[in-house]
């Protein structure tokens, strides 16, 4: 049982990882990438906010709007799957509303540091892709749990190797037309490419 | 008068101030979706379709929107209308749909959408909203398009599932570049659109935070190098 997760965790963290396999998040991460301090709080925000709506949206796809799913209140033939968007979107909207208050009014420490990054994460692919992904990989909730962890948990760690390699970058001397975006966009495909060699590692 | 500034709407968005090459917007599905030429167009039908109608609507209702929910309140209509684009690919290219798996849904998160809508559609008329967003979505294709055609004829040797080089498994002369097929070469061909970008055009090059000035530490480095 434990194996199961396990792998579910590395899949997500190595093998498909969300930024560097699935290109998801890259507006932010290509955007925020340019000092560690940053990259890192926008790290933890994200495994923050993965960690709590991909759990979230799995209850409410498998209990509200899966074919079928809707039995328990007397309606089994109904099929509410084509709302899915909108709901996902609407519960990752309030999530990170809610966290945010919540942060403010009993944790001001961290408010302070994640508070600046949580609205940039509404509009970040990285969450929404990560629970379509959930809901193309029909998880069980239990898994759902792991693999939003693992989700968030891959994006922190790759902006944040970004983050390192573009501080080391700062003196360097790049041609004109390729400094900030463009040399970005390269040392990122390489990254990808390195990240190519996890892929069909299963344990 | 009214002519003119039309014209510049459409026209900047290309190349200027291109959504993906300047902006960093809406990179995400940019980079996953373009193996091949025919699904990039659908993707980039599907975009522009949403863009340009989420800010006419966004457009026409923006004097009654509260500043304080308007977030809310764009997502649900990008929404919407995404949703309505997933129904009818579905309905009618089923294919397609399933190649392109979760990145119809994506488009909610796409930031040229949100961008366009928070920094145009909520401040301008509808029909010139609606016109920014056609051609913010035109650049976008522009770029996929670009990137699409580039890695399908030299990573498969087809465009649009035609043969245009013959491979030298099937008795051709061209050997396929396995690199184009796999999706980080993407992120590379972008890089160097950009670099041909900013060549052309000067003012979009980034300042550096700092700059190396002229003979100073390098010839003692060549030196100390030199002796150990």
């Amino acid at each position: 049982m434990f194996e199961h997760y396990l792998n579910i965790f590395v899949t997500s963290v190595f093998i498909e990882n969300i930024a560097l396999s699935l290109f998801l998040g890259m507006c932010t991460f290509i955007a925020i990438s340019k000092k560690i301090d940053a990259a890192f709080g926008l790290g933890i925000a994200v495994i923050v906010v993965c960690l709590i709506t991909v759990p979230l949206n799995n209850l409410i796809f498998n209990i509200i709007l899966k074919d079928g799913a809707l039995a328990w209140a007397g309606y089994p033939d109904v099929n509410l799957e084509f709302l899915k968007f909108i709901s996902f979107i609407g519960v990752i909207a309030a999530v990170v509303q809610i966290l945010e208050m919540f942060l403010d009014r009993f944790v001001p420490a961290l408010y302070t540091t994640l508070g600046l990054f949580l609205p940039l994460i509404t509009v970040n692919c990285a969450i929404l892709g990560a629970t379509l992904f959930m809901i193309e990989k029909d998880l069980m909730f239990g898994e759902s749990v792991v693999y939003g962890f693992g989700a968030g948990f891959g994006w922190a760690m790759a902006i944040v190797v970004l983050a390192g390699i573009k501080e080391k970058l700062k003196y360097s001397d790049i041609p004109e037309g390729l400094r900030g975006l463009g040399i970005t966009f390269l040392i990122v495909g390489l990254m990808s490419f390195g990240f190519m060699s996890f892929g069909g590692i299963s344990l | 008068m009214m002519g003119k500034r039309y014209k510049q709407v459409l026209f900047r968005p290309l190349i200027e101030e291109n959504p993906i090459t300047l902006q960093i917007l809406g990179i995400c599905s940019a980079l996953a979706v373009t193996s091949n030429l025919s699904v990039t167009l659908i993707m980039c039908l599907a975009l522009t379709a949403v863009v340009s109608f989420s800010n006419l609507f966004i457009s026409i209702i923006r004097k009654h929107i509260p500043n304080s929910v308007r977030i809310i309140i764009q997502m649900t209509i990008i929404a919407s209308l995404v949703i309505v684009v997933d129904e009818l690919l579905k309905a009618y290219d089923y294919e397609t749909s399933k190649k392109l798996t979760v990145f119809v849904g994506l488009i909610i998160t796409n930031c040229i959408v949100m961008g366009r809508a928070e920094t145009f559609a909520m401040k301008e008329k509808p029909l010139i909203s609606f016109v920014d967003g056609l051609a913010n979505g035109l650049g976008y294709s522009l770029i996929l398009i670009t990137v699409a055609i580039v890695r399908e004829l030299f990573g498969y040797g087809t465009l649009m599932g035609y043969e245009l080089l013959p491979l030298i498994s099937n008795g051709g002369w061209y050997q396929p570049n396995n690199l184009l097929v796999l999706p980080p070469s993407s992120f590379i061909l972008i890089g160097l659109m950009i670099w041909a970008i900013r060549t052309y055009k000067k003012d979009q090059i980034e300042v550096n935070d700092f700059n190396v000035s002229p003979h100073t530490t390098a010839p003692d480095l060549n030196k100390r190098e030199l002796n150990v």
